[in-house]
């Protein structure tokens, strides 16, 4: 097993409040350092409510952004320097709305052509042979072609967008919430796209969502971001039948599923910390149900074999 | 382009302002074809003649020059310096707004400083400096003009392409491997030019203006060249003696910014986007109801109860049948579920019952609303608007939304108690703070002083939701409500309305398109497909036993959590548009169970009062189900 992309201790911090001249009045740690190996042909899902700094850390994977510190490697190759134009070749980006991620004053035909000139250098008949060959892979027409984006539903946009990654002839795709923008009728159609595409092309994905129950069946390992840091990261079975880190459990009690009673998960203030002054020792801890006075001290680490958890008092 | 025109034309003035624009640039590109006289030979002899002289339609000047010449050859030069300076000033002000605005910030913020410092000047001084300076002549008051109007189009421009830079597309751009002039110019100006054209054609009018202002001060034209502002500088002496010296260019002036003026609203109201989708056209208080047929009688003991409500969009020569005849009824105490995918008619339905659907477009074709036996469909707006959030009060899906960004959350709870009940503001603030506790917001009393923006998605949900409890309502209408929230705070969110409708009795109907939600929250469920109910049940029936093969396929389309990685089935197809619904049913496209029977004709919801199914071949027989 090879590994597709390993992450050491990637971090970014955001200075907020900056002036022309002078220090920025504080430092927001989006990511902590975060270290994850993906192996080749894996689903690595990655799991976290809204400002876990999920999107920060794919946008840093593809080079929109620059990490503060830390390294990417792509199939044991390093990329240092945050330049889409030599991410994208290796690692591309299927964005959360479809439709706002694609240019609206474009035709189709330009923008999963861009790619095709620009990365890969291809005159215009052989990028019209592998405009052809993608469409069929992801199952859209060619007469879609040369209309504009805004004639698309949901869907069709999506998999317009995963045409344009296929293009750029990455191994790697970041899937970032790539169906929560669509109906579930259609989200099954596009998941098992995506299924099907990375059978066939041998792909490895990182599928970045909220919704648990989408991540679970798509995904081969999972990882759990909170407030900036990954608390959990095993098999997907094991994740979500034994979470170990309270705050995985409280996401998989959380989510409405048929057939089970309607109870709140937690009675305690649920705010996630200020991140312009974050607590000390774990971030769980304010609505974390096992916290005892070690969690207030230190900074629990990922701890454990193969199924790991950032917690000093584990669920058992 | 034949859209834009015939937009433009819709506005009568633009329409004027057009034809008369076109008129006066005809007439300043012909002006060398037509036989005038030499605009600069003087003629000291025939001063001043009045208007219809022989030999000089409109006169002459001081200098006994034909004033029709001068006017003609004034007008095409001052439209020409207008342009010219209107072009210059947009090319450089939106050149430097998107490299501000693209790069972001020190870039932008050295450049737009030094744009502000620009604009602190008064325009005219700034104009006057330059061509101090440079010295006098038109090109140097063309440059002047231009320069002054630079930091006008450079903020517009900025603003605008802040925003587009932080579209995905632009990521998508540079993952594609485009580089930054690439994505400047292929990605963001396509889509600034609109923007460009609707500040340019709003401009050209002052640009001549001013153009012809620094002529008239003598800085710009230089004799005996004529331009407009020059003309009326030269006949100012004589304003009282011969008046039609002045009247002549004044009056052409007046005329041609006029022209470019409603000319340019009308451009700017025909390409703005915002305005195209009619967001000019303000809706009406209530939907417009234009009702045929008989009235339905109301059933059981609901309270309220919808019975063949129908919901219209009417775009041009279009119809969308949003709500094509939905009956639905909740009684006090209980949660009726409403489910189905975007576009299914849901919301309008929703909306549809205190007739807040917005007119135009929306009509209530036909139906009624019954609300404790009141016909609510066509009840004058004052009776609609004493029971709307008294009554029957809503929840929106994105609280960010719904509340008011400038006002202190404290205060629109306040403001919605005392819309309805005339208390005392102490009395109002002291309800406010106890709904506030009833939705479970920690330090209620420090939140209250609160700004939305100060609070989370959750926190702001709860002040929704309080809000929609302060005159203690009958019915609470919730239209995805937990939607925008993370799970843990959604599960929070549920449990509290689950209380809260316990407690107060309160009649819910919950609007959503997650089965798990409906599953924990509601007592009854209603499925609803391009505008109409497919299958109406209680929900354990429903979804244990779903009997129309669109729900049977829509709830196994929906992951659950504990069943491992696999394949998800998907319902192929999509959705019809609801301006264009297949006879018969409606699913039938995407179903593989249909026949030709389920394509010809009407196909009713049956059933019993308690179980319902619109599909001839059910998954299974609602008798045995039950």
């Amino acid at each position: 097993m090879t590994t597709a992309l390993r992450l050491e201790n990637l971090s970014k911090t955001f200075a907020v409040g900056k002036r022309l001249f002078g220090a920025p009045k504080g430092h927001v740690h989006a990511v902590h350092p975060v270290s994850l190996e993906v192996a080749e042909g894996e689903t690595m899902g990655i799991v976290g409510e809204s400002g876990c700094g999920k999107s920060t850390l794919a946008r840093m994977l593809v080079g929109l952004l620059e990490p503060t510190d830390g390294t990417i490697e792509i199939a044991g190759k390093p990329l240092d320097n945050a330049d889409p134009a030599v991410f994208g070749k290796r690692i591309q980006y299927v964005f959360q709305d479809p439709i706002s991620s694609l240019n609206p004053r474009k035709t189709i035909r330009q923008i999963v052509e861009a790619p095709l000139k620009l990365l890969h250098g291809m005159d215009k008949a052989q990028r019209d042979d592998r405009i052809r060959e993608i469409f069929a892979q992801v199952n859209l027409r060619e007469e879609f072609l040369d209309r504009y984006p805004h004639e698309f539903s949901g869907g069709q946009a999506q998999r317009i967008g995963i045409a344009r990654a296929l293009a750029a002839e990455a191994r790697i795709l970041i899937l970032d919430e790539p169906v929560s923008a669509l109906d579930v009728s259609v989200q099954a159609q596009v998941l098992n796209l995506l299924a099907d595409l990375k059978k066939r092309l041998g792909l490895t994905y990182l599928f970045i969502s909220h919704d648990l129950a989408v991540v679970e069946a798509v995904s081969d390992r999972v990882a759990v971001l909170y407030f900036g840091s990954v608390v959990e990261v095993g098999r997907a079975e094991d994740v979500f039948a034994r979470p170990r880190h309270p705050y995985t459990r409280l996401l998989a009690e959380s989510a409405p599923v048929v057939g089970r009673a309607l109870t709140a998960p937690e009675g305690r203030e649920t705010e996630l910390p200020d991140p312009l002054n974050p607590p000390k020792g774990c971030a769980f801890r304010a609505r974390c149900p096992n916290a005892g006075a070690r969690c207030a001290e230190e900074e629990p680490m990922l701890e454990g074999d193969g199924h790991l958890a950032a917690c000093f008092h584990p669920v058992r | 382009m034949m859209g834009f025109l015939s937009l433009l034309a819709r506005n009568r003035l633009a329409l004027a302002g057009l034809v008369v624009m076109v008129l006066v640039v005809l007439l300043a590109l012909v002006t060398p074809l037509l036989p005038l006289a030499d605009p600069d030979v003087t003629n000291t002899g025939d001063r001043f003649l009045p208007p219809f002289s022989e030999g000089a339609l409109l006169g002459t000047d001081h200098l006994g020059r034909d004033l029709l010449s001068r006017l003609m050859w004034g007008t095409r030069l001052s439209l020409a310096v207008g342009f010219a300076a209107a072009v210059i000033a947009a090319v450089l002000g939106a050149a430097v707004g998107i490299v501000a605005g693209y790069y972001g910030g020190r870039t932008d913020n050295l450049i737009m400083r030094g744009v502000d410092m620009l604009m602190a000047f008064p325009y005219i001084l700034l104009a006057l400096a330059i061509v101090a300076a440079l010295g006098p002549g038109l090109l140097n008051a063309l440059i002047a003009v231009a320069a002054v109007n630079i930091p006008f189009f450079a903020r517009n421009i900025r603003g605008i392409t802040v925003g587009i830079a932080h579209k995905e597309f632009v990521d998508a751009a540079k993952l594609a491997g485009m580089g930054n002039g690439r994505i400047i110019l292929t990605e963001i100006l396509p889509n600034v030019i609109p923007v460009i054209v609707i500040a340019m054609s709003t401009t050209v009018g002052w640009m001549i203006l001013e153009t012809a202002g620094l002529s008239f001060l003598g800085l710009g034209s230089q004799p005996p060249q004529a331009d407009l502002g020059s003309m009326l500088g030269e006949a100012r002496s004589a304003l009282i003696t011969n008046p039609h010296t002045s009247v002549v260019p004044g009056v052409m002036i007046l005329v041609i910014v006029m022209a470019i003026n409603l000319l340019g609203d009308g451009v700017r109201d025909a390409l703005d986007p915002r305005l195209r989708s009619g967001a000019l056209t303000r809706p009406m208080a209530s939907t417009t109801v234009r009702r045929e047929g008989p009235v339905p009688e109301a059933q059981g003991d609901a309270v309220l109860d919808l019975r063949d409500l129908q919901t219209q969009f009417h775009v041009k020569d279009r119809v969308y049948r949003a709500v094509g005849g939905v009956s639905l009824g909740v009684k006090p105490g209980e949660c009726l579920g409403i489910i189905g995918e975007s576009g299914s008619g849901k919301s309008v339905t929703a909306l549809s019952v205190m007739g807040l659907v917005a007119s135009p477009p929306g009509v209530i074709t036909g139906g009624a609303v019954h609300y404790k036996g009141q016909d609510l469909v066509g009840a004058p707006y004052e009776t609609l608007r004493d029971l709307r959030g008294r009554e029957v009060s809503y929840i929106f899906q994105d609280p960010l939304a719904t509340l008011h960004p400038l006002y202190k959350v404290g205060d629109q709870l306040v403001e919605a108690i005392r819309v309805h009940h005339r208390v005392p503001d102490k009395e109002a603030r002291q309800k406010a703070l106890g709904l506030l506790k009833d939705v479970r917001i920690p330090n209620a009393e420090s939140r209250m002083d609160s700004y939305p923006h100060e609070m989370s998605g959750g926190m702001r949900q709860r002040v929704g939701i309080a809000m929609s409890l302060a005159n203690d309502p009958e019915v609470i209408i919730a239209d995805e409500p937990t939607t925008a929230l993370d799970v843990t705070v959604q599960a929070q969110i549920l449990s509290l309305l689950d209380t809260l409708r316990r407690e107060k009795r309160l009649a819910i109907v919950f609007i959503t398109h997650d089965f798990g939600v409906v599953a924990q929250l509601c007592d009854r469920v209603a499925v609803m497909y391009a505008g109409r109910i497919v299958e109406e049940g209680p929900t354990q029936a429903v979804l244990d036993a779903p009997a129309h093969p669109y729900t049977a396929r829509l709830i196994a389309c929906v992951p659950e959590l504990g069943e491992g990685k696999r394949q998800l089935h998907a319902i192929p197809g999509l959705p019809p548009a609801v301006n264009d619904l297949p006879p018969g049913c409606a699913f039938a496209p995407r179903c593989d169970k249909a026949e030709p029977a389920c394509k010809r004709g009407e196909i009713a919801l049956e059933g019993t009062a308690r179980r319902r199914v619109r599909c001839i071949h059910p998954e299974t027989e609602l008798e045995a189900a039950q």
